[in-house]
């Protein structure tokens, strides 16, 4: 029994590793004419915002589902990339975009993700730290501030000149296509910052998985652990929504999948899983879409059915359980 | 020794635990009864740091609750509450490891996993070790947690109800495997029971709630009386001796 236990994850992980390096090898290289310097950089940046992307949405998810202890909410869910968005807006209100555009475009990304972090360890601390709340409270608390945030992101939109508007616009859809790459370098430090952080995290968070009272009875500080992970968590999410804006059902779809094919809690396993299957589905899909098809912009579309659909199917499963 | 002084906790308006103070004998079993609503599991709850107080202080062994690390409450007093569902996938033996967290952080060495063992076998579920919670019945499921909890090898273990779910034969097991684990380690269980005979059965001390007030606390024959019974639970309970212990008779 204890061999095939460990012996399953392990060949899991590197049947997804494997699978994972090939997505990436066939977006560098299929259908690569003229010349490979230019090929090879100019792709290579879209892989690199690809991967981090895929990397921040997955850890982010897992994270969001330990501290929350439930398998259907996610960060997306709960408005945190709605939040992302509103702050962004905000910044462009009350600055003007000639002043946004001025500054360098990495420090009003600081400045949006430091002001993510603490709206949002603030506002998810008080709904989530304290004492069990249910989880239809939870999804309905998320669904209402989502659509506070984008309707309060949207009136004030509807406030600014055009001009402004339109440059604000740009990054509020979702595209794989145009990730912003100047953003690259401090998304990528920002990731591998909250990811060197959650290392030595590993055991305790297999603890907080448990839920509270377990978590507490077993010696967490529960507040202090939970407030850490949700700032990790819109560290994770200012990074993925600022590369190529807000994703919705994504990260609950690998999410699950992870937990699906590793059956077993244990975080130095889930994660891992969860980033690779996140960076097979994303660098997979857009080699698909862009090399084998042709198309240019329907990765995020058709990422957000299948994910929305994994979303119904675990609602109604939880349903009749 | 576990000290309650004025513990309070409010929801609103409503008082669940009002002002308390009660005094839990170090050893031994003591059990919380009570009726519905009189604050048993918020009373067990506050004395384990789960639940903020609105007032008042608890002292476990000399630590103040509130005011001491979590990690070393840990290491002296455990707590299983009433209903734990995991949204994770364990087995039984993964459970139990959790037991020994307070002390290997999440490492477990040969000495955690000789305790795991011990736990394994205290409550008889070696045959199940490996097995997924998800595929034992609710009464083999509470024998695990139990397990976990035990494993934390605290001196002072808080169950809610430890007898949910399990059928006569079980509970008595249950109830026998505390008491061996207060007489083999010195243990101190605190238990909420709703079952007054299986309070009266297996208990040293036994502390009485009533509207979130402390009702009655002595030894089962200072409380589990006719008198005491009528005002705790408000109607008619003849008590009888039955093979030298104290049986309540409440059917009719």
């Amino acid at each position: 029994m204890l061999p095939d236990r460990n012996a399953r994850p392990r060949a899991v992980l590197l049947l997804l590793a494997a699978l994972a390096v090939g997505a990436c090898f066939a977006f560098m290289t299929l259908g690569a004419k003229g010349n490979w310097d230019f090929v090879l950089k100019f792709r290579g940046l879209k892989l690199a915002g690809l991967v981090l992307v895929a990397w921040a949405i997955a850890l982010s998810t897992i994270l969001f589902q330990t501290v929350t202890n439930n398998r259907i909410l996610t960060p997306a869910l709960m408005g945190f990339d709605a939040l992302y968005i509103l702050i962004q807006t905000t910044l462009v209100v009350l600055l003007g975009t000639a002043v946004v555009a001025m500054l360098d475009h990495n420090s009003v990304f600081a400045l949006n993700a430091v002001a993510m972090a603490l709206f949002s360890g603030l506002l998810f601390r008080w709904l989530f730290a304290g004492e069990e709340r249910s989880l239809h409270l939870l999804v309905l608390a998320g669904i209402i501030f989502g659509v506070f945030f984008k309707s309060l992101s949207s009136l004030m939109q509807r406030l600014l000149d055009p001009n402004e508007f339109m440059v604000l616009q740009d990054s509020f859809f979702a595209s794989f296509n145009r990730i912003d790459a100047t953003l690259l370098g401090v998304s990528a430090a920002i990731i591998a910052v909250v990811s060197a952080f959650v290392i030595p995290m590993l055991p305790r968070l297999d603890v907080l998985a448990l839920g509270r009272p377990m978590a507490i009875s077993l010696g967490l500080n529960y507040r202090r652990e939970v407030s850490l992970v949700l700032i990790a968590v819109a560290l994770l999410v200012s990074a993925s929504t600022a590369l190529v804006g807000p994703v919705t059902f994504f990260g609950l779809l690998v999410a699950s999948l992870a937990h699906a094919l590793i059956g077993n809690a244990r975080h130095a396993v889930l994660i891992p899983a969860a980033v690779l299957l996140s960076v097979i589905f994303l660098v997979g899909g857009q080699t698909i879409l862009e090399r084998v098809f042709g198309f240019d912009t329907a990765l995020s579309v058709i990422i957000e059915f299948v994910g929305g659909i994994a979303f119904i199917i675990l609602i109604v499963r939880k349903a009749i359980r | 020794m576990i000290l309650a002084n004025e513990v309070t906790k409010r929801y609103g308006d409503a008082v669940v635990v009002d002002g308390l103070s009660v005094t839990i004998p170090k050893g031994g079993i003591t059990s919380i009864i009570g009726p519905n609503g009189a604050g048993k599991s918020t009373l067990l709850s506050m004395l384990a740091r789960l639940l903020k107080m609105d007032g008042g202080s608890v002292t476990v062994g000399g630590l103040d609750v509130t005011a001491t690390a979590s990690d070393v409450i840990a290491r002296r007093l455990a707590i299983l509450r009433q209903d734990n569902h995991l949204s994770a996938r364990l087995t039984v033996r993964d459970l139990v490891t959790f037991g020994r967290f307070p002390y290997s952080r999440g490492r477990p060495t040969l000495d955690d996993k000789a305790h795991v063992e011990r736990a394994l076998a205290y409550l008889d579920l070696g045959a199940l070790a490996d097995r997924y919670l998800d595929e034992l019945s609710g009464g083999q499921r509470q024998r695990a947690f139990v397990a976990m909890v035990l494993c934390q090898d605290t001196d002072y273990v808080l169950l809610d109800e430890p007898l949910n779910n399990l059928d006569m034969k079980h509970a008595q097991s249950m109830m026998k495997t505390l008491r061996r684990a207060t007489r083999d380690f010195g243990k101190t269980v605190v238990l909420v029971l709703h079952d007054i005979n299986f309070a009266s059965w297996y208990s040293d001390f036994v502390v009485a709630l009533k509207d979130g007030r402390l009702a009655a606390a002595g030894t089962v024959d200072e409380v589990i009386r006719e008198d005491m019974l009528r005002d705790i639970y408000g109607m008619e309970i003849q008590v009888h001796a039955v093979a030298g212990q104290r049986i309540a008779l409440y059917y009719e």
